[in-house]
């Protein structure tokens, strides 16, 4: 499993970083962030891939989720 | 098509028909909404520049960061935060207004003079494509203007808000107490700056945009970068909302008067047109947001995007007594030269905040 951290991050950083690791051909990629928006972007990026979410944390100013093809 | 992308096509459609809707209410032609426009007027009405046919404390801009504040708290997504090369961003922001003021609108002003069948605004709309599409590039570079931290205080966040308050306090008073200079609050009394909405239905028009563009994350030079970057067309719904319910509105209310030649508050320079707006598409891409985005993301409590509001009003100030903005004669050389260094400048910093 990759782990990438996107926190902080401003539009469109955290698609990009999560993007270049799956165009490397990663199979599995955990992800934390901190903003609403990165995650339904992150989110969307991950289901328009083909790939499962499974939202490990989901808080107010921190989020973490798994990615798995 | 999914419920996200059937509300913000929604949410457009209810923004162009009330942009248009606030022209028929006496806003200036095709200037419903222009967040540049806009925060120029308010840098006017402060007397940061003495263009005396541009100054007003606009509503809407008020309504926007208020509306958006209230939903941002009520969707417990208000935060302080901070600290991504802050003065760059300011920077930045001063050109982005200064590209703004070189087309005469922000992005959100070019759909609606679109709609108002200004083909200039066409033009413009190609620049934009096109800035938008160089900004992508740095992107694609491994462009970052770095991480923010949240803080551990969210007293910041309240700043944008406050100073909205302000300026409602302001437009409401409109006092004069330095006599001398006529100040400090100016209002236009012919001109754009003059052409205005009732201020209770522009504050609440104002309102309604910031609670729409809270919730969708409408941002208008993000929609054209999702569509390039990851072929996602959400945003771009937001955009085409925009401009079938002005288009819409437009011919009903007779506005809609297709061509080139006199078009209001418009110039048919086309290179500038479409660099002026390329310039705004490349530095809102850097940016991660449009200018509408910006002021959204600032009433937030994104001190950054914060820092981006006050470089454009800075900017707008700066436009107007160095000559750099256009008016309906064209753009100046002062104008053309400014242009061209916040373009240089983008690729500066677009080059140089590359990722390792």
């Amino acid at each position: 499993m990759e782990k990438i951290d996107v926190s902080g991050l401003s539009c469109p950083m955290p698609v990009i970083k999560v993007k270049k690791l799956m165009d490397q051909g990663s199979q599995a990629i955990s992800v934390t962030g901190t903003s609403q928006v990165s995650k339904e972007n992150v989110s969307k990026l991950a289901v328009s891939k083909g790939f499962k979410l499974n939202i490990i944390r989901d808080g107010k100013d921190e989020w973490e989720m798994e990615l798995t093809k | 098509m999914d419920n996200r992308k059937w509300f913000i096509l929604c949410a457009g459609l209810i923004i162009g028909g009330v942009a248009a809707t606030l022209v028929k209410l006496g806003n200036p032609p095709n200037m419903g909404f222009c967040i540049a426009c806009f925060q120029r007027d308010i840098a006017g009405a402060l007397g940061l520049h003495r263009a005396g046919v541009v100054q007003y404390i606009r509503p809407e801009i008020i309504g926007i960061i208020l509306g958006a504040v209230f939903t941002s708290m009520f969707a417990g997504e208000f935060k302080a935060r901070g600290g991504s090369s802050t003065l760059v961003r300011f920077a930045m922001g001063m050109f982005m207004m200064i590209g703004a003021l070189v087309f005469l609108g922000c992005p959100l002003r070019d759909i609606l003079r679109m709609a108002g069948g200004d083909y200039n605004a066409v033009v413009g709309l190609l620049g934009f494509i096109a800035g938008v599409a160089t900004g992508v590039f740095f992107l694609r570079k491994g462009f970052n203007l770095g991480k923010a931290e949240n803080s551990h205080s969210n007293a910041g966040g309240y700043i944008i808000p406050l100073f909205a308050a302000l300026l409602l306090f302001l437009l409401l008073k409109a006092t004069v107490f330095n006599p001398d200079a006529g100040g400090p609050i100016f209002f236009s009394k012919e001109g754009p700056g003059s052409m205005a909405a009732p201020i209770a239905i522009s504050l609440i028009a104002g309102l309604l945009v910031g609670f729409l563009a809270q919730r969708t994350r409408l941002c208008l030079s993000g929609g054209f970068r999702d569509f390039i970057l990851i072929k996602d067309n959400y945003l771009l719904l937001g955009f085409l909302g925009i401009f079938a319910g002005a288009l819409i509105l437009n011919i009903f209310y007779g506005f809609f008067k297709p061509g080139f030649a006199e078009q209001p508050i418009a110039h048919t320079m086309h290179i500038w047109n479409f660099l002026g707006l390329y310039l705004v598409g490349l530095t809102a891409t850097l940016l991660g947001g449009c200018p509408l985005r910006q002021l959204v993301l600032s009433s937030e409590g994104d001190l950054d995007a914060g820092a981006v509001v006050f470089g454009m009003i800075t900017g707008a100030a700066v436009a107007h007594n160095f000559m750099f903005a256009a008016s309906a004669a064209g753009v100046g050389i002062y104008g053309q030269i400014a242009c061209i260094v916040g373009i240089v400048f983008m690729f500066w910093i677009g080059w140089s905040y590359r990722e390792a």
